[in-house]
Parts: structure tokens; C-alpha cells; sequence
């Protein structure tokens, strides 16, 4: 039988925004509940098992949090969801949670884009390792290769080189002069002063070297990866390795926003500056909304749990929102995928990897529907959250439709959503 | 066109009837074109179970049902890989005592139409599908009944078409039929293509290009677990899945469970009239989902990862439309399939084939008349 | 900082982790890289680390399609690598 609840405000993700969300709904005087996937609050960026190891901004809101009156459903995943309405599976149980505002904030995920290799064990996504890390993944002496795009790169790096992995070189595949241009425009905003703390991460590496305009090219190994290749443009050459981190960004996760209805541009959920969806009483902030770091996840969330909560955000508040969405604007276009990462496949080359769908497999005319249902590319056990979104960047088909259960259920839940739609 | 001069048929809608009528006309030495407004298979081919299976809601669905099922183990050995054809066979499992009458007459049914069965009592049943709950009475097995994989089965089938001569056109919408002229819209413009004949397999769609079709769409659920090789051996059917399949208004849930060759079990079955509203329901599909695990516990904890819906073509009477629709010279129907499109596709064709190439129909064709008496369709 | 030790039973061997370890760390720590294999039987791991990609499944405690990267170690885990189904 399911459990129900209900609050003013339901917030989804326990990252950055969702928790400034919470804790700036629940000072409104709205009873709110917390709804987070993982075992540990603190979303992807603050993933953590000892809170001495995080940054002072993220103890002091995990702090305030805790502090608050919301509550924290933990290891909580949503499976459906309806305006006014979300079911949770939390262990085996069902719970229906009732709440007349729903603020979304699930971040993002990573751009995981095919190539040579790519599916071979030990091929991390670069917020993929530092996640594996920060969950006690041992990493001393460990050749590691890490190649990757944006801000994300410098602290996996650090974190890495910290824990004693021996990184091999870092590669960032924006141009030198796209870095550049982003350090000017990092300077001017509101968050001038994460210049310094990239300086700090780099020379926390600096044993490593530093690439830009370089991207893996292909993976190798046999059962493992053992080496990469680097392409440059000017030149390609080989690193052996035991561990490769690589990703082409990150994508938002929009999914839910998709399943409430809510308008979407790509993956992300549109907003208008109070963070309200296309549906009334769904709210969207952080990530979900479009990468935009954590400055500025930090900012709509609390603009979203104001407004959620019945309050004002004030003007303070939403002219450094105006500012970071500038630079977020700023970031998308220094990081963007450049065209060399968008053809990097071989014919054998997997492009749904829960199905094994080779390249050769797919035509680039059919779109993401037929592609489902002539090769079951998306049908699989990820639902096309990796290779959907990689086909979406590489040839412009459309995001998968999303339809309950939103993360994978046992049968016995199922049973159990029983609400008329 | 390939070929020059009128095509002899234009077959309207690429799904798995209008590809098997194709490649059963084309064997036949006949000029045809396929038009499919999308792509094969795009409508209810696609999402439906891919069962070929014998049903004895009457004996017209009895004979035409085996005879399709024999007409695909025919088949088998030219199907490739990606039809992904195997043989589980079926279990329609008697859930007390007393419905193990049932079982025995549906026996006896079969046995006349030469489909090879076993009573099964409740240990033979037990030891047949281990993971069904105890309790159960028995059950007719009828091992061979098949599965496939209906989008694949769609293209092999227009493959072998075009193989033989046939052309098929996608993204080719016809919109209207008169007698010796088909109008359709292309990319390129509109045009009027002349021919001797048309046959018309657009399923759920049949209505919009010959109004007064009885064919209405009838919405189904489907449920699809992760990879669990073994949970189950056979297609799983309650008895009681005749009577929903009946019933033209409600909503009703029977329980159908199916192996899938890559070890996911695909949970059914939902019917009910809603129009086009393809919305997931979620009472519908957690009832489905509930009377699943009450016949298999080992499901409950079970990773499912995706519900859709589809709608099967209806008819008043549960049969098909096969035949010529005399209102329109020239105008044959093949559709209307319900539930059964994918099994009937090859009796479909066969009974096509000789009503336009000549020869014995293999089976009766007049249970199959479009134009026959209807009882009254109900509103949605 | 040392975290203490717990048991769990990786592939009915017994194995020492630290508490708070995710069950992929702690695989991965083991030298585990195979744990589980894709439709075409080629060994997959953990990617994306976050509960998205589902590649890390394993089964624990008997029941499969485990996403290892998001549950944690606990005492007398068993975890089992290498399947089809997790």
C-alpha cells in the first residue's frame, strides 16, 4: 500500500538548486519536502561522504538545510509525476506525495558522445569519476587521462591528483582563444572570483599537462582500456592508460519537466525569470533550466522557493540572476561540442549502448521514433537518456517522448499507480 | 517507379498486412506499389506484442488463425535475424475448477482445426511454468504458437516485395481512392496515380479514406521489463482474455504475459475506446501490471522500464475486414485485424492473393466480408 | 580520515570496504572492470556514475539490475558481477 504525503512544496534534486529551493520555500513559511535520488544529499556537484571535504558554500547551505523545517526524503527516485502530484519509490515502497508546487531542480547530466572505444570498462565520464572518487573509488598510482569541456574539468582533475592518481594530461577541447573569451566574461560577472579557484585547481595539477583544442579521438584496449588517442588537429598521439574520464559537457535533465507537460528548448525546461514552467504550479532552477554552473543554480533556486513559497525574490537577488544567465550564455558558447567530437564514429562504433546499436545500424534520415523501432536504439534499460541525447547532438533527432516509469521500478510499485491520469 | 506502365495494385499502408499482402500479390506475378504515408510498420505494427497465435472467439478466428500460423511456420526459415522469431508457445491457464471445461472444449476446437494442443492439470502446469502462483487449475498448452518481432517481420516481408518486383514509396499519403485512381500526396506535390485495383491496410486509419468503415481505433497498454531469461517459458493467457477482447465498451484488463527472445517479459493486455488519446492511464496499466504479478509473484520484483500505448483496429464483431468493398469498384479491405494483425497478416494475404490473382481462397472468405451485417458500433 | 571496515561478499569472496563506499567504488577498488555484460556479451562498467547510464547494474542480495554507482556498501552485502541481467 503507498504512503502519502503532502506538502506546500515539493522540491526534486538535492543538488545546489533544490536545496536553496527548500530551504528559501520553507523560510517562506510553506511546508516543503526535499525529494533526492541519492543516498547522500548534495546532488552531483557537493557529492560527498564526509562534509569536511566540501567547499564552505555547500557546508553552510547542507547547514541551513538541516536547519530548516523541510523534510528530506533520501534514496527517493521519482517514477510519475502529474501537476499536483509526484510518486517516489523509496527501498520498495511507494509514496504518493501531494503538493500544490512542484520546483524541479534534477541538474544535469553528462553529453556522453560516441566514439572508437568508448564502451569499453574503465571509460568514465569526467563527472563520472569524480563522483566514483568521492564514493571511495582508490585511484593512487592510477594513470588517468581526462578530456573533457568546461568548468568541470579543473576540480576532477584536482580531485584526481588529490586522492593520487597520477593524471596523465588534461584536454579541453575548446579552442585556447573560446578559454580565453569565457575568462573575460567570468571576470565581468558576478562569479569573477571562480578565476581564482581555477588557478587553484590547476596548480593542484600541475604535474599534468594542460591541452586545449585536444579531444580523444579513440579508446583501446581489450578487455579494459589500456590507451588513447589524443587529436589535436595538428597532431594525434597515443597514451596508455588505466583509466579514461571524458565527456562533451553537460546536458540538462529535463525529463521530468517533459513528463509534468512543461515546455522544453532541447533538453532543457524553459522558465521565465520567477523560474515558473509552462504549467502552472511546476516550477524549474539549476541546471535543468540550462548549464549554467553553480553560482547561478544557487540563485534560481532560491528565486524558485521564494516564489513557490508565496514570497517576492528581491531585486538583489534577480539582477545577480540577469548577470550569471549571461554567463551561462557565455559558458554554453566557449564549451560547445566543437565538429570534430560530432564525427568521431566508425561504422562498428556502439551508439546505443543498453541495446548494442552500431552506427552502421542507424540512417540519419530516419529520426528517433523509427531508429526505436527498426533497432531498438533507446528502448533499453537507460530509456535513451545517453544515446538520445547523443543522437540528438549529433543529427538533430528529437529527445525520447517520456512516459512513467520515469527511473526503472520493480513490478509490485507499479501496481501501485493507480491514480486516474 | 522501377517498372513502367500502372501498377496492377496499389497497396495503401505499409504495416504488416499491407507488406504481407504486397509480397503475397508480387509472388503472384502482380505489378504492385506500396504507399506508406510514414514508414513500415510506423502505426499499430509497431506497438502491439508480435504474437502469432490461435484463437477460437468463433470458428472464422479459428480457421484463419491457423491457417496464418501455418503460413509463418512456412515461413520460419527465410525469416532473418531480425525478425527475431521464436516458438515459446502458449499456456491459456484456467484459473479454478471450473473453468477447466473450458480448457477440454477449446481442445477439442483446435483438435478439429488441426492445431496440435495438451490439457494440462495443475501439476503438469506447475512443472510446464514453475513461476506461476500455485493454485491454478490447469491449462491448454498450444506449443506452437510463436512470437515475433513485428516492425522487423514488416520490413523483411516488404524487402521480399521489392525483391519480386513490387515498389514501395514512403512518406506517400494517400488521400483518396476512386475506382482505377489513387490520389496521393508527396513530398514532390500531389498526384493521381492510375491502377487496377487497391488494397487498403491502413488499420486504425481505414475510416478516414473510406468513411463508414467499421473500424475503430481500440486503445491498448503495454508494460516491458529488464532482461530476466527464464521468469517465464511460454506466452501466458487467463482464459477470461476472450471476454475482454469482446467487450466494445469499458475498459477491461485480462492477463497477458509474454517472453521476449531477449529475456524481457512484455506485460498485457488493456483495451478500451478512447478515441486517439494515447496518454499513458495509469489505473489501467497498474491493473494490468497487478494482475500480472498476481499470476506470476516472481514478477513484483521485477525491474519494468517502459509503458506505451497503441490501438488495435476494431471491428463490431471481433473479424477482420478482408474482401471487396463494393462501393468503391476496385476498392479490396484488409484490415480491422484487432488484436490479431500480426498473426492474420499471412492468412490476410493469402485470401487477398486469390481474390485478385485468381485461385482458391484457403479458407472461407465470407466471415470476412466488409460488407456483411454488423451489429451496431458503440460510441467511444 | 580512516573510515571503518565492513564485510561484503563480492562473487561468494569475501571483501573488506571502507563504510561509505559505493558498491561500484568498492567493485572497481577490487579490480572488477567486467560487471555486467551488454545484449552482445561484451563486459560493461560504471560510466556516468550518477544513475543514469544503468551500465554498472550488478545484482545484490539476489536482486539484479542493481545501479552499484548509487547504492552504498552495507555489512553482509552480497554483490554478484557479470551477468546478462545485472
Amino acid at each position: 500500500m503507498a504512503e502519502t504525503l503532502s506538502a506546500d512544496v515539493a522540491v526534486v534534486g538535492g543538488g545546489p538548486a533544490g536545496l536553496a529551493a527548500a530551504i528559501a520555500a520553507s523560510a517562506a513559511g510553506a511546508s516543503t519536502v526535499l525529494v533526492d535520488e541519492g543516498s547522500r544529499i548534495g546532488g552531483q556537484v557537493w557529492r560527498h561522504r564526509d562534509r569536511a571535504s566540501l567547499p564552505r558554500t555547500a557546508r553552510e547551505l547542507l547547514e541551513r538545510f538541516d536547519a530548516s523545517a523541510a523534510r528530506h526524503l533520501s534514496g527517493a527516485s521519482v517514477v510519475d509525476a502529474r501537476p499536483g502530484e509526484l510518486v517516489l519509490v523509496q527501498g520498495g515502497d511507494v509514496i504518493r506525495l501531494s503538493a500544490r508546487r512542484i520546483v524541479i531542480a534534477t541538474g544535469a547530466r553528462e553529453l556522453l558522445l560516441p566514439f572508437p572505444g568508448w564502451t569499453l570498462p574503465n571509460v568514465f565520464g569526467v563527472g563520472g569519476l569524480q563522483a566514483l572518487i568521492k564514493a571511495g573509488l582508490d585511484v593512487r598510482g592510477r594513470r588517468i587521462v581526462i578530456a573533457g569541456t568546461g568548468p568541470l574539468l579543473l576540480p576532477v582533475a584536482a580531485t584526481a591528483v588529490r586522492h593520487g592518481a597520477h593524471v596523465v594530461l588534461v584536454a579541453e577541447q575548446a579552442s585556447r582563444g573560446a578559454l580565453a573569451r569565457f575568462g573575460l566574461a567570468l571576470l565581468a560577472s558576478p562569479s569573477g572570483g571562480k578565476l581564482v579557484d581555477a588557478v587553484r585547481y590547476r596548480l593542484a595539477f600541475r604535474q599534468a599537462a594542460f591541452h586545449t583544442g585536444t579531444w580523444i579521438a579513440r579508446a583501446e584496449g581489450t578487455d579494459r582500456v589500456r590507451q588513447v588517442t589524443l587529436a589535436s588537429g595538428r597532431r594525434t598521439w597515443h597514451e596508455p592508460c588505466d583509466l579514461v574520464a571524458t565527456a562533451c559537457g553537460l546536458i540538462p535533465n529535463g525529463e521530468l519537466g517533459a513528463l509534468l507537460g512543461c515546455a522544453r528548448a532541447g533538453a532543457a525546461i524553459v522558465v521565465n525569470e520567477r523560474q515558473e514552467t509552462s504549467v502552472p504550479g511546476v516550477f524549474a532552477a539549476g541546471e535543468c533550466t540550462g548549464v549554467g554552473g553553480e553560482d547561478l543554480a544557487l540563485v534560481e533556486g532560491a528565486v524558485a522557493g521564494l516564489v513557490a513559497g508565496g514570497r517576492k525574490p528581491g531585486r538583489a537577488l534577480m539582477a545577480g540572476r540577469r548577470q550569471l544567465r549571461r554567463l551561462a550564455a557565455a559558458m554554453t558558447r566557449a564549451f560547445a561540442p566543437r565538429r570534430e567530437l560530432l564525427a568521431r564514429c566508425e561504422p562498428g562504433t556502439i551508439i546505443c549502448r543498453c541495446e548494442d546499436v552500431r552506427c552502421d545500424a542507424l540512417r540519419g534520415e530516419w529520426g528517433s521514433r523509427q531508429a526505436r523501432l527498426v533497432t531498438r536504439a533507446g528502448m533499453g534499460a537507460c530509456q535513451g537518456r545517453v544515446c538520445g541525447a547523443a543522437l540528438h547532438a549529433l543529427l538533430g533527432w528529437d529527445l525520447p517522448v517520456v512516459r512513467p516509469p520515469v527511473s526503472p521500478m520493480s513490478a509490485a510499485a507499479y501496481a501501485e499507480l493507480n491514480a486516474e491520469s | 517507379m522501377t517498372g513502367a506502365g500502372r501498377p496492377d495494385v496499389v497497396v495503401v499502408g505499409a504495416g504488416i498486412v499491407g507488406a504481407a499482402c504486397a509480397r503475397e500479390l508480387a509472388l503472384a506475378g502482380l505489378r504492385v506499389l506500396i504507399c506508406e504515408s510514414a514508414f513500415p510498420g510506423a502505426g499499430t505494427t509497431s506497438a502491439g506484442m508480435g504474437h502469432i497465435v490461435v484463437m477460437d472467439d468463433s470458428p472464422a478466428q479459428l480457421a484463419l488463425t491457423a491457417l496464418s500460423r501455418r503460413l509463418w511456420q512456412e515461413l520460419e526459415p527465410e525469416l532473418p535475424p531480425s525478425c527475431e522469431d521464436s516458438r515459446p508457445g502458449t499456456l491459456w491457464i484456467a484459473g479454478g475448477p471450473d473453468e477447466m471445461h473450458m480448457v477440454r472444449e477449446k481442445a477439442v476446437a483446435y483438435a478439429e482445426a488441426g492445431v496440435r494442443t495438451e490439457v494440462l492439470d495443475a501439476t503438469a502446469l506447475a512443472a510446464a511454468e514453475p513461476n506461476l502462483r500455485p493454485g491454478l487449475s490447469g491449462a491448454l498448452l498450444v506449443p506452437d504458437d510463436r512470437v515475433l518481432y513485428p516492425p522487423g517481420a514488416a520490413r523483411w516481408l516488404l524487402e521480399d516485395a521489392c525483391a519480386r518486383g513490387a515498389d514501395l514509396r514512403v512518406g506517400v499519403r494517400v488521400t483518396a481512392i476512386e475506382g482505377g485512381r489513387v490520389s496521393v500526396e508527396a513530398g514532390s506535390g500531389a498526384e493521381v496515380l492510375t491502377c487496377g485495383a487497391v488494397v487498403l491496410a491502413t488499420g486504425v486509419d481505414a475510416a478516414q479514406l473510406v468513411p463508414g468503415l467499421p473500424v475503430v481505433p481500440r486503445k491498448g497498454h503495454l508494460v516491458i521489463t529488464e532482461r530476466y531469461p527464464g521468469l517465464i517459458r511460454h506466452q501466458l493467457v487467463e482464459l477470461g482474455y476472450l471476454h475482454s477482447a469482446h467487450a466494445m465498451s469499458g475498459a477491461s484488463t485480462a492477463f497477458n504475459l509474454q517472453p521476449r527472445p531477449t529475456g524481457q517479459v512484455l506485460i498485457g493486455s488493456s483495451r478500451e475506446l478512447v478515441g486517439r488519446d494515447g496518454s499513458v492511464n495509469r489505473r489501467i496499466a497498474a491493473d494490468m501490471v497487478r494482475r500480472a504479478v498476481e499470476f506470476v509473484p516472481a514478477l513484483a520484483r521485477c525491474v519494468t522500464t517502459r509503458t506505451w500505448t497503441g490501438f488495435r483496429p476494431a471491428t463490431p464483431d471481433s473479424l477482420p475486414l478482408i474482401g471487396a468493398w463494393r462501393n468503391f469498384p476496385g476498392l479490396y479491405v484488409a484490415a480491422g485485424h484487432e488484436g490479431l494483425g500480426i498473426t492474420t497478416a499471412t492468412g490476410t494475404a493469402a485470401l487477398i492473393r486469390a481474390m485478385l490473382a485468381g485461385g482458391n481462397p484457403p479458407v472461407d472468405p465470407a466471415p470476412f466480408d466488409p460488407m456483411r451485417a454488423m451489429p451496431a458500433l458503440e460510441a467511444a | 580520515m580512516s573510515r571503518p571496515l565492513i564485510m561484503v561478499r563480492l562473487n561468494g569472496a569475501d571483501l573488506r570496504v571502507e563504510e561509505g563506499t559505493s558498491v561500484a567504488a568498492a567493485l572497481l577498488n577490487a579490480g572488477v572492470a567486467h560487471f555486467r555484460s551488454s545484449p552482445d556479451g561484451t563486459p560493461r562498467g560504471p560510466v556516468c556514475g550518477m544513475g543514469t547510464c544503468q551500465e554498472c547494474r550488478v545484482t545484490i542480495d539476489g536482486v539484479p539490475h542493481q545501479r552499484s554507482c548509487m547504492i552504498e556498501c552495507a555489512a553482509g552485502m552480497r554483490v554478484e558481477t557479470g551477468g546478462l541481467d545485472g
